[in-house]
């Protein structure tokens, strides 16, 4: 088999052709097992290590405008409303009222139902399925806890794909993962894949939530990881932000590797998205340094890698604005939505 | 892992290189002159002065007095008086806090410390920031809190010092084989004449200006610089009761030589050619990193080093390409940006030696692949490189290389692994990785090595006893056993059983 070929396969037929015909419970449960396993201490220091990379001027100002460039601007409250939602959208737009350089976010992250008032607030920035402009990214599959049925799962994500929806981000169903039913989850990403398609035969792209914080081991995290791009993920995100612990640097470090194993098995790319808990320009250089130093830059890119995050993007800015003007603003100078 | 690994390994500017993060050397006060330290103050030696200079830029840092027979002498008579009139006479607890001081001292000079070591031995920062110092502070911290608890390292009721201890370190941990030596000699009560490299005088130098800010006694600990002549002048005086070295196996024969009969107490910690074996049951990812840190490690300067890689043979290709790639990430240059993951080699000598070796790993037919590290001009550099198809006959898996360069071997079943990795004059480390515990202590028994490292490699603490088998040398250091080398016990009887205690 080509790699050409290997990519074009429904995700079912690319498992199989990994795996061997026979495609099953069984099969699938001892091909997660048979994967290298982690060392918790080894991943923690190295991660650890890539975070003591130091970063300065020239590099930080292109590092702080990649991040912007790589938000999914985020809220997911069951406060949520459409003016909420037209406020997030505006940030997302225009970042940084002060200075119009300021590069866009990639993505406004909402619930399936505010899909249209962040369409329709986005305009003719939303990309709207194409490769430039905003996108908006509906969380959907009864998120953030995904207990409920397929059948549920499936319209919460065909309404949000219908509603304009670019990108879903669908939460496995931890519960069976953690007893073992691995073929349940991995039909289950294969239906919500195939409910992510469009009338006219494109697919939204799915990004599938691991929940990192409750599958707790690392080797848990590595076969959920493989699990989730097998059936067709085209991202793997760690977390709901539901649920602490959130993103951390060795589940995103160890993610990277699954990514990287992954493209150097089949020539596929898969982004990832570490989402929850990183709230400053720091910490979010440090996942940069480790993108690049795992995958290589070339994953520094919005269809690659991306954070999910509220709060982050103000400290980016806060931190922008000391790189142009040479002093620190306080936190009344970027807005609060 | 061809074609479609292209993207991970081929070179392109990367935005850690856009600026680089040198550390400022402004922290440094650094005088043009060193002269030696005897008896608690700078002194000028009489042998001719030489140079210390930076490995990376090849520019000189400062002038070093060289200590010839003369020098060592007034030093062996300082260390002797300080040891007959102040140092033995103190009890425990107090040398306890002299020891505590010096660490404290250490902590706050860390910075200092770190640029001073980097800028001498070409080591990264990162390594002598996050490494070297703060063991060095940790180990007189440990050695502190023993002072005073003597009668419990297992040498029965109150063991005694030895009286002068004369020390040799090398030039890959100036600072941390100083520390090795000179926390254990003193908390045992111990006074102290150390010669630390001629190529890496400088830390030890800013050290000495911290015993002074102690105020420890005069005498107790004295520095003399120079090469190998005043090593060889140190260890064969006649009023010198202990003798440590850290060094090459050939330098250590010589001591062991020298010294015999002679009624000295010694401590030899020498060369390695260590294996690191890798199971196929392994964690792959950790493994990779657990050797590239094993043998990259300040630029395989290390005694211990990983530098013989024993892979089960249906992993092989797959942890060569990975390494390959890994590798291909590693940044050489500055050893004081704080970016750097390799430093420059210390001398034009080691350097020498490394290509001579290299060169006989090719001719004997040996693959060799080199990383593609650009290489500065200046300074002594050599990229991280690797040699497969290497046969346990090749001179590269026997010698140690003491440099970048990792041997890669190949093995079958445990037993064979086991056999090859005792297979060596040396045995003074050895690392397993392998996912199963049991396979893991199976191998680790049967392995002779003075430590045995389970899924990591290269980590020290000062509770744990480091040494060798065979050629790699005798005797610990670190830990209660360290202690030991530094204490005679008093002798040591049972306690009389009365009839009143039976009970």
């Amino acid at each position: 088999m080509t790699i050409e070929q290997a990519i074009a396969l429904a995700p079912a037929e690319r498992a199989v052709n990994l795996i061997g015909s026979d495609l099953t419970e069984k099969s699938l449960k001892l091909h997660l097992e048979g994967l290298s396993g982690v060392d918790a201490v080894g991943l923690e220091q190295r991660a650890a290590g890539l975070g003591t990379r130091s970063i300065k001027t020239t590099s930080k100002a292109w590092a702080l405008d990649t991040i912007i460039k790589l938000i999914d601007l985020t809220t997911l409250e069951g406060a949520d409303t459409p003016g909420k939602v037209r406020s997030l959208a505006a940030k997302a737009m225009l970042p940084d009222p002060s200075d119009a350089s300021t590069p866009r976010v990639a993505a406004v992250c909402v619930y399936g139902d505010m899909v249209p008032y962040a369409a329709d607030a986005l305009g003719s920035a939303w990309s709207n399925g194409s490769d430039n402009g905003i996108n908006v990214a509906a969380v959907a599959t009864a998120f953030p806890s995904g207990r409920s049925s397929l059948p549920i799962k499936i319209m919460d994500t065909k309404e949000a794909v219908a509603n304009g929806a670019d990108e879903i981000d669908m939460v496995i169903d931890r519960g069976a993962f953690l007893s073992g039913k691995y073929g349940v989850v991995f039909d289950q990403i294969v239906a919500v894949k195939e409910a992510c398609r469009r009338d006219d035969g494109t697919y939204a792209h799915l990004k599938v939530i691991l929940e990192t914080g409750e599958l707790n081991t690392y080797d848990n995290v590595r076969k959920a990881s493989w699990l989730a791009i097998l059936a067709g993920g085209d991202f793997i995100k760690t977390s709901t932000g539901k649920v602490a612990p959130a993103a951390t640097l060795p589940v995103t470090l160890l993610m990277l590797e699954v990514v990287r194993d992954w493209h150097l098995l089949t020539g596929e790319k898969i982004g990832v998205k570490p989402a929850g808990g990183i709230r400053t320009s720091k910490d979010a250089i440090k996942y940069l340094v480790t993108v690049a130093e795992t995958v290589g830059e070339e994953w520094l890119q919005p269809h690659l890698f991306r954070f999910g995050a509220s709060s982050l993007l103000n400290d980016v800015l806060l931190q922008r604005q000391k790189l142009t003007t040479g002093h620190y603003s306080g936190p009344d100078y970027v807005t609060i939505d | 892992m061809t074609e479609n690994n292209k993207a991970l390994t081929t070179k392109a500017p990367s935005f850690l290189d856009y600026a680089p993060a040198p550390e400022s050397t402004s922290i440094l006060h650094l005088k043009k002159h060193y002269g030696l330290f005897i008896d608690g103050e700078f002194v000028d030696g009489r042998g001719d002065a030489f140079t210390t200079i930076s490995p990376a830029t090849e520019k000189e840092i400062a002038s070093i007095s060289n200590a010839n027979n003369a020098d060592v002498d007034v030093a062996v008579a300082a260390a002797r008086k300080a040891y007959d009139r102040t140092w033995s006479k103190l009890s425990g607890a107090d040398r306890g806090k002299y020891l505590f001081r010096i660490a404290r001292l250490v902590q706050e000079r860390a910075r200092e410390l770190a640029v001073a070591e980097s800028l001498d031995n070409g080591k990264p920062i990162k390594e002598s920031r996050d490494v070297d110092v703060p063991l060095v502070a940790a180990w007189f911290f440990y050695y502190a809190g023993w002072a005073d608890k003597l009668d419990y390292a297992g040498l029965g009721p109150n063991p005694q010092s030895l009286g002068v201890a004369a020390q040799v370190i090398p030039w890959n941990f100036p600072l941390l084989m100083l520390a090795w030596k000179i926390a254990p000699a003193l908390a045992a009560g111990n006074t102290v004449v150390i010669k630390p490299a001629e190529t890496t005088p400088l830390s030890a130098m800013i050290f000495a200006e911290i015993l002074q800010q102690a105020d420890l006694p005069k005498g107790v600990v004295n520095i003399v610089t120079g090469a190998g002549e005043t090593g060889s002048a140190l260890v064969n005086h006649p009023d010198v009761n202990k003798v440590a070295f850290t060094g090459s196996t050939g330098v250590g024969r010589a001591i062991a030589k020298s010294i015999a009969g002679s009624g000295k107490k010694v401590t030899l910690e020498l060369g390695g050619k260590n294996a690191n074996i890798v199971f196929d049951d392994a964690p792959m990812d950790q493994a990779i990193e657990g050797i590239v840190n094993g043998i990259f490690f300040n630029q395989g300067h290390v005694c211990c080093a990983g530098s013989r890689l024993l892979v089960q043979e249906n992993v092989h290709d797959e942890v060569v390409d990975r390494l390959k790639a890994r590798l291909s990430t590693l940044r050489m240059g500055d050893p004081l940006d704080k970016n750097t993951d390799i430093g420059a080699i210390n001398s034009k000598a080691q350097l020498d030696r490394i290509r001579e070796l290299s060169n006989v790993g090719e001719a004997e037919g040996a693959e060799r692949w080199t990383a593609g590290c650009a290489i500065p001009e200046n300074g002594f550099w050599f990229a991280p490189t690797i040699f497969t198809n290497v046969s346990t006959s090749s001179r590269i898996a026997r010698e140690e290389v003491f440099g970048p360069v990792l041997s890669v071997l190949t093995f079958r079943t445990p037993a064979e692994a086991i056999a090859k990795a005792n297979n060596t004059p040396y045995g003074l480390s050895a690392g397993i990785w392998s996912e199963k515990g049991s396979r893991v202590l199976a191998v680790a028994d049967k392995l002779r090595a003075g430590v045995i490292w389970a899924n990591t490699f290269n980590r020290f603490d000062p509770a744990s006893p480091f040494g060798g088998y065979k050629e790699s040398g005798y005797g610990r250091e670190g830990g209660r056993h360290g202690l030991a080398a530094y204490l005679e016990s008093a002798g040591w009887a049972a306690p009389a059983v009365t009839k009143g205690s039976k009970k």
